[in-house]
């Protein structure tokens, strides 16, 4: 029998739990249990006098392992960790049990369940308590090199600064230039300001910032390391173009015969060509030479723009070149995908020449666009008389994405006052409810109302060309109920705009395993915290910025940058960090090398010692998972903290009333037949 | 009384390889007779549980006992030498960890007796006798030990000092526990004589990083000699099994079926080993995942091939009288294990 003295604390949480749970019962069971001193109730445990309370009884009965019953470690374990230090004791021999999420919250319409599960999961963690060891945290530098994935506005409010504090940022960036969708648009709602006036001088002063050095038309490889020391493998695919000689005239694009679609900045509505320069503002000003579309790649003639370049700067030959970067901290602000709207045929898309997405709208009424800012039918010259915009295109709906995406009614209303304002048609907004949050939204709504935009409440059930009433001919007919009157609506237009969706882009899931960090059951990048700790992931190190995150509009994105920056500053300025000793560890004169564990390691953390025919844990690495744990098949890994004959006492104790608890778990005792 | 120590050998639910193996050590096993008083062997010479039963409590001074526990008379003998020997030890892969035996506890009592004397396609039994715990005749009442629903290793059934595993255990182990017994000199009781390592430890192929397509039995393909079974796709359960036999079927092309059971500390090797091939699967999707374990017949026989009256399994479940611990009508296993009733 151990000799530790357990002291246990049922947390009533307010009603959270004591409104379900019968804490005092709970507690005096606790009482009972073997090697428990000291077991008390209290109403809220996280605060001062509850936190005090067992700091005192630390010192005063001797407590050598403190179990808190309130809520999710996550919440508070690094709470009464810091009590439990403050009083003397290594705070890795403090347990958490869970009775808020696991036992009151799920079973409030079942107490007693709910009181009978609280005892089993306290006895879980006083047995397990038992068998924790003391851990001293790891302290390691940080290096103070930022790495900022995304040059969109999230992207480039953070690496600016963070660079504008005095420190070095690294911006990839996986297209030619910096900018995001920002660099699509032409307005910005509410204000109806010019989207490239704001973003164009914060993009030049990431180009010319001595403390930013920026890698375009570069993706991340791949990322070891852990928060203050990571070590990061960029390709820098080939431009094509020798950057040190190129001034960036324009005589290669302007000379260029291959003329494709842009179904990037353009987003599929005009051309570009084979070497190009996304948009003039581009930063860096540098082209680059799509290889799929130049003529010289594909059958070896043409070299048009080698021959007018003025100063030799096109290099066919040029190789992606692959740089490894130490940095300390990492943001990430890799920006959303757009919503393909030949996902919901009834609205016609791509089989309807003027439905037209939102991202294609964007692009057609700005000054710089295909059209030269007219809005204008498919044929290129007419303008619409009557224009439909419908919201919520692969938002709201189940048949695609559940979420809203936050920025489509604002940006529908800006595109109801733009269609007026430019060719003065009727516009017809289908929307299910109008979401306009935030400083200023509202009046823009009413100033639209003002303007005598129609607002129809309903989801538009289809888009169709087939004409059935008098007056349908030769238009766009959207079917939608009107939900305020209760009537079903043909409405007869020239144009329809489809409010497409922000989605997670296509590589999320890859990207985040390979930072390491977790994505939502949507696709979004996972933060520590939907309410407290929003833009840190559940990796230190790791941050999270923009609408990689969750849709979200202009200032958010750019608050969520600038927020980044802080916590990175922050962790800079400590000069340290403290990492969780929590790691995985291999008996080396145990391990017969049979290399199960080598490729299994999420955090590549495992290496082979040939020489030895053992394998060996970097504990810098490791992130204590536990993935090879579990598949050690001679059970010689060990996870500290969580180690097998921890992990067997809590289960032991979790069936306390179906086993006797001090029968090990190999003897199996049963009368014959 | 002899002033040479005692030396009892027994066997249980076992092949008799066993047996055999004690003979392996070849001419040490004179040593062994010159300096043991060899007091009960039931296969070697002709002593009888009456005398074993009028024995002094723990006159024997070591007991080998092999073959697992599946009948009453198994465990009565494993009672009565229990209570007679100072030092028990469980003698070879059954004793210790149920064996091939131990692999009836994929069924029970009913399911077993109804194909062995009724379904096998080799058996004629037109009258549908079954053998009886009592069976009354015109002399009086015959009996015969009872047959459980479940296997149990020896330790099961009473405490156990040491063990030696291994379906058999090699020779040298035999003798490494002989001598150390003879010495005096004795590891703590509950210890393995043997290895804490497995077998990849004394296995010379060569190891690379472990990705698997899917697996081959093992006429399937012509190994590469010099490079790890596993690693070719052979379901070798070397990575979970203690070393200590020099790693013999690897060296022959076979791979290891995992007689010598788990590592140190291990109490469910089979978990172990799923747990581990399950990681080195190279597979996305579900799809592509049954495809690889579609290669990989049986698998609970080849996980619990020695150890599932050991492990944490222990066996399927039983069905209590008040209770429904399976999702089977009740009445489709009307034999019930009584001291289940709890």
């Amino acid at each position: 029998m151990s000799e530790e003295k357990v002291g246990v604390y049922v947390c009533h949480c307010g009603h959270n739990i004591a409104g379900t749970v019968n804490v005092e019962e709970v507690s005096e069971w606790a009482g009972q249990l073997p090697n428990v001193a000291v077991a008390k109730d209290y109403k809220f445990m996280c605060s001062s006098l509850g936190q005090e309370m067992v700091e005192e009884d630390i010192k005063k009965e001797g407590l050598t392992r403190v179990v808190v019953a309130a809520c999710s470690p996550h919440m508070h374990e690094p709470t009464f960790r810091g009590a439990c230090q403050r009083a003397g004791m290594n705070p890795y021999l403090f347990e958490m049990a869970n009775i808020r999420e696991h036992a009151s919250w799920v079973h409030q319409d079942d107490k007693p369940a709910a009181t009978e599960k609280a005892k089993a999961i306290i006895s879980g963690a006083v047995r397990r308590s038992l068998e924790l060891a003391p851990l001293e945290p790891f302290r390691a530098p940080i290096n103070k090199t930022t790495l900022v994935v995304g040059g969109g506005i999230a992207g480039i409010n953070a690496a600016l600064e963070i660079a504008g504090a005095g420190y070095k940022v690294l911006l990839v960036e996986r297209e030619p230039s910096i900018g995001g969708h920002m660099a699509q648009f032409d307005k910005t709602f509410p204000t109806l300001d010019c989207a490239a006036c704001i973003l164009t001088p914060k993009m030049f002063d990431v180009g010319n910032s001595p403390n930013i050095e920026l890698l375009t038309y570069s993706e991340v490889e791949q990322v070891d390391g852990y928060v203050g020391n990571f070590t990061v493998r960029i390709r820098k695919r080939a431009r094509k173009i020798d950057t040190t000689l190129c001034t960036g005239c324009g005589d290669c694009w302007e000379r260029c015969p291959a003329k494709v679609i842009d179904d990037v900045y353009e987003s599929g509505l005009g051309y570009r060509t084979a070497v190009y320069r996304p948009f003039p503002q581009a930063v860096p000003k540098y082209p680059v030479i799509d290889t799929e579309s130049c003529i010289y790649f594909k059958n070896g003639r043409c070299k048009a723009c080698e021959k007018f370049c003025p100063t030799g700067a096109i290099k066919f030959d040029q190789e992606d070149e692959v740089v490894v970067v130490n940095v300390g901290n990492i943001v990430l602000a890799t920006g959303y995908d757009v919503f393909d709207a030949r996902r919901i045929p009834a609205y016609g898309y791509g089989r309807l020449a003027n439905v037209f997405t939102s991202m294609e709208f964007e692009r057609m009424t700005n000054a710089s666009g295909p059209t030269d800012g007219k809005v204008v039918l498919r044929d290129g010259v007419t303008a619409p008389e009557t224009v439909a915009i419908i919201h919520c295109v692969g938002s709201r709906d189940k048949n695609t994405n559940v979420y809203c995406s936050a920025t489509c009614c604002m940006a529908a209303l800006k595109f109801a006052h733009l269609v007026k304002e430019k060719t003065n048609a009727q516009v017809y907004n289908f929307y299910i409810d109008m979401r306009t949050a935030f400083k200023d939204y509202e009046l823009f709504y009413t100033r639209l109302l003002e303007e005598g935009t129609h607002f129809i409440r309903g989801r538009a059930a289809e888009v169709t060309d087939a004409a059935r009433l008098p007056g349908e001919e030769g238009k766009l007919i959207v079917q939608a109920e009107d939900t305020l009157i209760g009537k079903q609506r043909r409405v007869p237009v020239d144009m329809v705009i489809l409010m497409v969706a922000m989605e997670p882009r296509a590589d999320a899931s890859e990207v985040a395993h390979r930072f390491g960090i977790g994505c939502s059951d949507a696709g979004f990048f996972t933060e520590r915290h939907p309410k407290l700790d929003p833009v840190a992931t559940m990796t230190e190190g790791i941050f999270i910025a923009g609408t990689c995150q969750g849709p979200k509009d202009i200032p958010a994105s750019v608050s969520q940058g600038e927020a980044t920056a802080a916590r990175v500053l922050g962790l800079i300025g400590k000069g340290e960090v403290q990492i969780e000793p929590v790691r995985a560890q291999i008996d080396e004169d145990r391990c017969s090398g049979c290399r199960i564990c080598n490729n299994l390691c999420p955090y590549n953390a495992i290496d082979f010692i040939a020489e030895k025919g053992v394998s060996r844990v970097n504990p810098a690495q490791c992130k204590g998972c536990g993935t090879c744990v579990a598949a050690c098949p001679s059970q010689v890994i060990t996870g500290q903290h969580y180690t097998y004959d921890s992990i067997m006492s809590q289960i032991e104790g979790l069936l306390y009333d179906v086993r006797s608890p001090n029968e090990k778990v190999r003897v199996v005792e049963m009368e014959p037949a | 009384m002899s002033a040479k120590p005692k030396l009892a050998v027994y066997w249980a639910s076992s092949c008799g390889g066993c047996e055999i193996a004690i003979l392996a050590i070849h001419e040490k096993i004179l040593d062994v007779a010159a300096a043991f008083d060899l007091v009960f062997w039931p296969c070697v010479l002709d002593f009888k549980k009456a005398d074993v039963a009028a024995m002094a409590d723990g006159e024997i001074d070591v007991t080998l006992f092999n073959g697992a526990i599946r009948t009453e008379e198994n465990a009565e003998m494993a009672h009565l030498l229990r209570k007679k020997s100072k030092v028990l030890v469980a003698y070879g892969s059954c004793a210790m960890e149920g064996c091939i035996p131990g692999l009836a506890n994929f069924a029970d009592r009913k399911h077993m007796m109804q194909y062995i004397y009724h379904d096998a396609p080799t058996v004629d039994n037109p009258e549908g006798v079954e053998p009886q715990p009592q069976t009354t005749v015109p002399e009086g009442t015959l009996t015969l030990p009872a047959y459980w629903d479940t296997v149990k290793t020896l330790d099961q059934v009473v405490p156990v000092d040491y063990y030696l595993p291994g379906c058999p255990p090699e020779a040298k182990w035999t003798q490494a526990a002989v001598e150390a017994i003879m010495s005096g000199q004795l590891p703590p009781p509950g210890s393995v004589i043997g290895m804490d390592v497995t077998v990849c430890d004394e296995c010379p192929r060569e190891r690379e990083e472990k990705k698997i397509k899917r697996f081959y039995r093992p006429q399937e393909i012509i190994p590469d000699p010099n490079k790890c079974l596993l690693d070719q796709g052979l379901l070798c359960m070397g990575i979970a099994t203690r070393a200590g036999c020099g790693a013999l079927c690897p060296s022959v092309n076979m791979g290891c079926r995992g007689c010598y059971g788990p590592n140190v500390d291990v109490v469910d090797g089979g978990a172990r080993m799923i747990s581990a091939i399950g990681s080195v699967i190279d597979a996305k999707t579900p799809e592509e995942i049954d495809a690889v374990l579609d290669t990989l017949p049986d698998p609970a026989g080849y996980f619990y091939r020695f150890g599932l009256a050991h492990s944490m399994l222990r066996r399927t479940a039983l069905v209590r009288e008040n209770g429904d611990r399976r999702a089977q009508p009740l009445e489709e296993v009307p034999h019930l294990d009584p001291k289940l009733k709890t």
